[in-house]
């Protein structure tokens, strides 16, 4: 299976960034494979809509889960239209979040925020 | 003349000077551009109000048209468009209104609905003329409304002289409100945080070249101000001053008009909009 988890630095002992829309980079981690790769996220300096953008870009690349402490709504909106599962993280220890997920130890991220739209880039 | 009174942060008197100026100002127009909570009504309670609403054009796919090309998810910087599983997603309220992806379609499967984002109310308090900008809750940006309020000046410019009150701080929708005002009122407080917000528009109407001076609000006799030593500090010119008066601002709390219910009042903003017109009457001169 293919996830997605938005990270802060690009090798597996980096933490999980608490932003979905703007983090710096997204890990995507086939479970299967262990193949690790890491995409530059260019919602990052998004005028707007940062989320909708990193959703798109995950949804075109064809991820099924994704991994994220939160999450704006609208971000939540595609990756729910383009059916990718959302668990929610425990901590930001990386390695543990994808050693839980595999367990089946995530919960599905059921809250989403109504976003921080307008705060910094109307 | 147009009056815009503005202010770095919320509570320092923007309400309390540019509704009193404009109840002494004779024949005259008030006009609330603080779309998000508009209180001027309360004070000049104004009767029969017409109400308009403050539409926006946000778009509408017709999904058996959409090619999924992506020309439209593409184009918007805004990223209101995206497109999953051969289908257009619109978010509405990420939506600025620009009309590019409509305009961009190759298969015309975009149109435009007006979306109701707010209203204006308009009435009459005495002889002035009341508009007040109403953004609904949870809209994105006042713009649109104060845009709407705007559009009446022309109009409003023949009853008399025009008071704006502002938005507080010195975002987009305070550029909006000052960008047709002849001349800027600073309201500032005598505290340190208040000197520092008076600095952020101050720098704004300076950007914008707009003609302005500070009204020093709250003032106690004989402590310091350090909005008044900013003012000297950068050579803006002081207004006036409007004491630290416990019956003022019970009446003002009460939703009363100060200078209708004093003498000492009237007098005092009658003396500040003399203060004001001299200053837009030299600054007309010197432009021209």
């Amino acid at each position: 299976m293919r996830i997605a988890v938005p990270v802060n630095e690009k090798n597996m002992e980096t933490t999980v960034c608490p932003s979905f829309g703007r983090t710096p980079f997204f890990l995507v981690y086939d479970t299967q494979t262990q193949e690790a790769s890491y995409e530059d996220n260019s919602a990052a300096s998004s005028q707007g809509g940062a989320g909708i953008k990193a959703a798109q870009a995950l949804a075109d690349s064809k991820v099924e889960a994704v991994l994220a402490p939160r999450m704006g709504e609208n971000a939540s909106d595609v990756l729910v239209a383009a059916g990718i599962a959302v668990y929610k993280t425990q901590g930001d220890n990386l390695q543990e979040n994808l050693k839980a997920f595999e367990e089946g130890q995530l919960k599905a991220l059921e809250e989403t925020h109504s976003g921080f739209h307008g705060h910094g880039g109307q | 003349m147009r009056i815009a009174v503005l202010s770095g942060k919320g509570g320092t008197g923007k309400t309390l000077v540019s509704v009193n100026l404009a109840a002494v100002a004779g024949k005259a127009a008030y006009v609330d551009c603080d779309v998000e909570e508009p209180n001027g009504h309360l004070f000049l309670k104004p009767e029969q109000v017409e109400t308009r609403e403050v539409t926006v054009k946000i778009p509408v796919v017709e999904d058996s048209l959409c090619t999924a090309c992506r020309i439209c998810t593409e184009f918007c910087r805004f990223n209101a468009l995206a497109l999953v599983r051969e289908k257009l997603l619109i978010f509405e309220e990420i939506c600025h209104s620009c009309g590019g992806c409509t305009l961009l379609c190759p298969q015309k499967a975009l149109w435009e609905k007006d979306k109701v984002i707010g209203k204006v109310e308009a009435g009459s308090s005495g002889e002035v003329r009341v508009l007040s900008g109403i953004m609904n809750t949870g809209e994105e940006s006042g713009v649109p409304v104060i845009k709407a309020l705007l559009r009446a000046l022309p109009e409003l410019d023949r009853e008399g002289d025009v008071f704006i009150d502002c938005p507080p701080g010195s975002a987009c929708t305070v550029m909006e409100s000052i960008q047709d005002a002849d001349f800027c009122v600073l309201v500032a407080e005598p505290t340190r945080f208040g000197a520092q917000n008076l600095s952020m528009v101050h720098e704004l109407v300076e950007v914008f070249h707009k003609p302005h001076g500070v009204v020093l609000n709250k003032v106690l006799e004989g402590e310091e101000d350090p909005s008044e030593e900013y003012c000297k500090s950068k050579g803006v010119k002081i207004l006036g001053r409007i004491p630290f008066d416990r019956h003022l601002g019970n009446l003002n709390a009460g939703g009363r008009v100060v200078s209708r219910e004093e003498e000492a009042y009237r007098t005092l903003f009658e003396g500040l909009l003399q203060g004001i017109r001299k200053e837009v009457r030299h600054e007309a001169a010197a432009g021209a």
